[in-house]
């Protein structure tokens, strides 16, 4: 089995072994969520343990469906990995710093993917444990500064570091490495586009050649032949908007990111805010990254279930975002005897999430509006759209990619949706009074 | 959260449930020549859909009945007409005459996986989600954690969607038929009764409850008056229905004679295979099979069947209840298991199915009574290399009733049922005190015991000279078991009486 030669080796024993891997690797998740429901205050407690804020939070994070088809059906490491966050989340949460950014730098050293909330890391750790104290409006008070906790941090995080890259850097392979994580070679979008603003680029483009094509705006000889939904990961040309480079995404990246960062240094609010910032870092770049992978949105996903339990607004953006979110991973699983299987859970975990989220928040207004509740009802449609009727139509030979691009762009309007929605609830804000500084 | 939406995900836990399981390895999967009975479905559907219906239940050059010749009711029939259908739709190869004979292929699979799922969900689903949203004075907790162990019995999602055979459709007609008498609706019961009985023969076993319960009620009423308008409603009721499902093979009497000939198989013996029946756990220190002629087994198993019964019986149908019928159906299913002839591994379905109906007033007991089901099963599922579902689903059941039901905190006298029994006792025994926490050991001695003769036939092989020792035991063991079900079942029916209700409500 571990012959390198052995590519594409396959036996019962080893799916055995390999699943069983991750259901292994799931009891740090499992921990985790234990931590995490502990830092969730449970002041709106029911009589009904089905009611409690904590348990629904643990029902929500441990059959997230997401995590649960990525990794135990598509097969990958998530919910070790997440456990980590989740784990590193709730030791800042309790005022464990160290050993908060002792998990992250490790889980960095994991999957670099989680490089996109290191701002969000990075500044509240700063602010709230570099920084010991604050003003009484808030403001950093610029004298508390500590160099202990400054010199702690860095040596935590460089022996981190040295332990994980030490080998190759000793072998002298470091570029060789770096040009593995960040693959700007692979292209703008995934074969199946993820749902985020480049996949509204990408229609807009589209839509734009067509109409183009049509009333002779363009001349067809100069077009590439090239298909961006062709299957293949490769770098391609825009016709009509202008191509992205890879510098470009970065700087909108950047630009979108800077905000919630702001926000987290002058708006302190605790854990509320660090969270907050975490969920709009990531969200942020998966709107605008390079080569972004559709299951990248559960990084987005599973800090806000955390935030989803404890405020009714939050609640109503997490039910858009998972919805959507979840939706987008349908592809993963393409063969036939999977098409129940995801069906099935995913009705369950969204109506879950839909009745006990409404029955947790059923004294304030309704969590969605008619035009979210409208759009959410048409993914119903949509499926059977996708998955049924189109391969009965003749499009099916011609057209094959269809379904994928019209599920990208409908839920890329959805997390663009959410997204914005989070924001503008963010920045809006008012800035809490703090009763006392720390 | 409110009843729809937990009853919602209730359902769709299930049905993942059964997917999953589905996903699984299928019975005589790539072993030819007999296959197994997916194969023996298949081949229904061949033979229904190519020959005309006089052909379908005698041996001719096309229908040769020594290979999975179709020996179920004409229901049975009818539905494998009704796949077959649908098969030639998407791939003629499927039930093609003679060519298709041990046919698997992944799409087929799916497609034969697809019709059990589509039965289950409309027969026996609506049936269980009906009967625990009607279970009266319960909480709609109650109700939904009810659904849930019912759903999740492992032995019936085992035996269709791994197994693969259809017993969710009779079973799920019972079911209906159960629910009907509820009601008081006696003609629609009786109607949906018949068409279990039509669709699989085992349903006998389920029939005497039925009869002495209806029986009953038109005693209570007065054989003179209105008793006997329903009586010959019911008997009307139940003629018309058989007439319409036998209706093609009225032609003539060889037909119907053939049809039964193949229903009930005298000639087979007393028992096949491993069963955990008595007969059976018998045969290892007498060998009766070989001692006693088959005309004095099937003798000797009716008249030990037969007195096993009488109790229940002519106390139901002295005092017809419906808390006394859901009761008679466990026990005399579980007799007919027992003592009868002929019985399969499978048939402890039949009992299992009204278990589950009484799972809210003894949870303990019923919850036992599941897994000792499942685990008599062991065999057959080994053997189809369904090890690792049974395991999974086994545990969790167990896990869902526990925290359902609390089941641990509920093995007193009282919650056993056996209140009347243990009062009428007290004078001559003095262990009764000490009562919960014997059954709580015997419990989880018994789990303990099931749990390493599961681990024993999955990981070692038996001695040469005794191959036939882990499935032996595992029939012993639940022989045992269930004889002690028998008895306790037996006890809650007999001494279970209108007084002690009422005191109940006093108190």
């Amino acid at each position: 089995m571990l012959v390198i030669q052995n590519l594409n080796y396959s036996s019962h024993a080893t799916i055995f072994f390999q699943r069983f891997s991750v259901i292994f690797t799931d009891i740090l998740f499992i921990y985790a969520v234990r931590e995490c429901c502990r830092c969730v205050n449970g002041k709106r407690a029911g009589k009904d343990i089905m009611e409690k804020p904590t348990f629904i939070l643990a029902a929500l994070l441990l059959w997230n469906f997401g995590l649960l088809i990525v990794d135990h059906i598509h097969f990958q490491y998530n919910g070790f990995l997440f456990g980590l966050m989740l784990l590193s989340i709730a030791r800042l949460c309790q005022k464990r710093y160290l050993e908060g950014a002792l998990l992250f730098a490790v889980l960095l050293h994991f999957k670099h993917i989680y490089v996109y909330v290191a701002p969000a890391y990075g500044i509240y750790l700063l602010r709230s444990y570099c920084f010991t104290a604050n003003n009484a409006d808030g403001s950093v008070k610029w004298r508390s500064f500590s160099f202990l906790h400054v010199t702690l941090m860095g040596l935590t995080v460089c022996l981190v570091s040295a332990l994980s890259l030490g080998p190759f850097v000793v072998l002298g392979q470091l570029p060789q490495v770096i040009s593995r994580l960040f693959p700007f070679k692979r292209g703008l979008c995934h074969a199946y586009w993820a749902p985020n603003f480049w996949a509204l680029y990408n229609a807009v483009d589209k839509a734009l050649t067509v109409v183009g094509l049509k009333y002779n705006f363009l001349d067809p000889t100069k077009i590439p032949k090239a298909s961006m939904t062709g299957g293949l990961v490769q770098e391609f040309q825009h016709t009509v908007l202008p191509s992205v480079t890879p510098l470009a995404t970065l700087i909108c990246t950047l630009v979108s990111i800077l905000p919630s960062v702001f926000c987290l240094w002058f708006k302190p609010q605790g854990p509320r805010g660090f969270l907050q910032c975490v969920v709009l870092c990531a969200l942020s770049s998966f709107m605008f990254g390079w080569h972004v992978h559709e299951k990248a949105i559960l990084l987005a996903i599973l800090p806000l279930s955390l935030l989803s339990v404890q405020r009714a607004k939050d609640a109503g953006i997490y039910l858009i975002l998972t919805t959507t979110g979840h939706f987008s991973l349908f592809p993963l699983l393409f063969t036939l005897p999977e098409l129940p299987i995801k069906i099935l859970l995913m009705l369950l975990f969204t109506i879950y999430s839909f009745s006990s989220l409404k029955s947790l928040f059923r004294r304030e207004r309704p969590l969605l509006n008619w035009l979210e509740t409208i759009y959410l009802v048409q993914l119903v449609p949509l499926e059977i759209f996708c998955e049924i009727i189109f391969p009965l139509t003749p499009w099916k030979l011609t057209l094959p990619f269809v379904p994928l691009l019209l599920t990208s762009v409908y839920c890329a309007l959805g997390i663009t949706y959410a997204w914005l929605k989070l924001y503008v609830s963010v920045l809006t804000e008012p800035i809490p009074v703090r009763q006392k500084a720390e | 959260m409110e009843k729809w939406s937990l009853m919602t995900i209730t359902v769709l836990l299930g049905l993942t449930v059964r997917w999953t399981v589905s996903l699984g390895s299928y019975s005589g999967a790539g072993k030819p020549p007999m296959y197994g009975d997916y194969e023996a479905q298949r081949h229904w559907q061949e033979v229904t859909y190519n020959l005309p219906i006089r052909q379908w239940y005698f041996n001719t050059s096309d229908n040769n009945l020594l290979y999975w010749g179709l020996d179920y009711p004409p229901l049975t029939a009818y539905h494998s007409f009704l796949c077959a259908y649908v098969a030639k739709l998407i791939n003629p190869d499927w039930i093609a005459l003679h060519t298709s004979q041990g046919y698997e292929s992944q799409p087929h699979k799916l497609f034969m996986r697809a019709t059990v799922f589509v039965a289950d969900l409309l027969v026996y689903i609506p049936a269980v989600i009906l009967y625990c949203c009607c279970l009266k004075e319960t909480s709609t907790k109650k109700k939904v954690s009810s659904a849930l162990c019912i759903l999740l019995y492992p032995g019936l999602i085992l035996i269709d969607h791994g197994h693969f055979q259809y017993n969710s459709v009779s079973l799920g007609f019972a079911l209906w038929a159960i629910l009907c008498l509820s009601y008081d609706w006696d003609l629609l019961g009786s109607m949906a009764f018949c068409l279990a009985l039509n669709y699989k023969q085992m349903e006998l076993y389920h029939s005497l409850p039925f009869f002495c319960y209806l029986l009953g009620k038109c005693f209570k009423k007065g054989l003179k008056g209105k008793g006997l308008i329903l009586l010959i409603k019911i008997a009307g009721t139940v003629v018309v229905s058989f007439a319409v499902c036998w209706l093609p093979f009225c032609t003539d009497v060889e037909q119907i004679m053939q049809v039964l000939r193949r229903l009930f198989p005298i000639d087979r013996g007393l028992f096949e295979d491993k069963v955990a029946n008595i007969w059976c756990s018998l045969s290892v220190l007498i060998k009766i099979k070989s001692i006693v002629s088959p005309q004095t087994q099937l003798k000797l198993s009716c008249a030990v069947t037969f007195l096993s019964l009488l109790p229940t019986c002519v106390k139901l149908t002295l005092e017809p209840s419906l808390r006394g019928f859901k009761f008679a159906l466990v026990s005399c299913a579980l007799s007919f298991f027992l003592f009868s002839f002929q019985v399969h591994e499978k048939s402890i379905l039949l009992v299992s199915v009204p278990v589950c109906l009484i799972i809210n007033e003894i949870p303990f007991m019923a919850t036992w009574f599941l897994l000792v089901s499942t685990f008599s099963m062991l065999p057959l599922l080994l053997k189809d290399g369904l090890l690792l579902a049974y395991t999974v689903t086994s545990l969790a059941f167990l896990s869902a009733c526990v925290t359902s039901f609390s089941i641990f905190e509920k093995t007193s006298a009282e919650d056993l049922q056996l209140k009347s029994f243990s009062l009428s006792l007290k004078g001559y025994v003095s262990w009764f005190k000490s009562f919960p926490k014997i059954v709580k050991r015997l419990f989880l001695l018994s789990v303990t015991v099931m749990g390493i003769l599961t681990l024993l036939s999955a990981t070692m092989n038996p001695p040469e000279r005794l191959p036939d020792l882990f499935p032996l035991a595992v029939s012993i063991i639940s022989c045992l078991h269930f004889l002690f079900f028998l008895m306790y079942f037996n006890i809650v029916i007999l001494w279970d009486s209108k007084s002690s209700k009422s005191q109940k409500k006093m108190s």
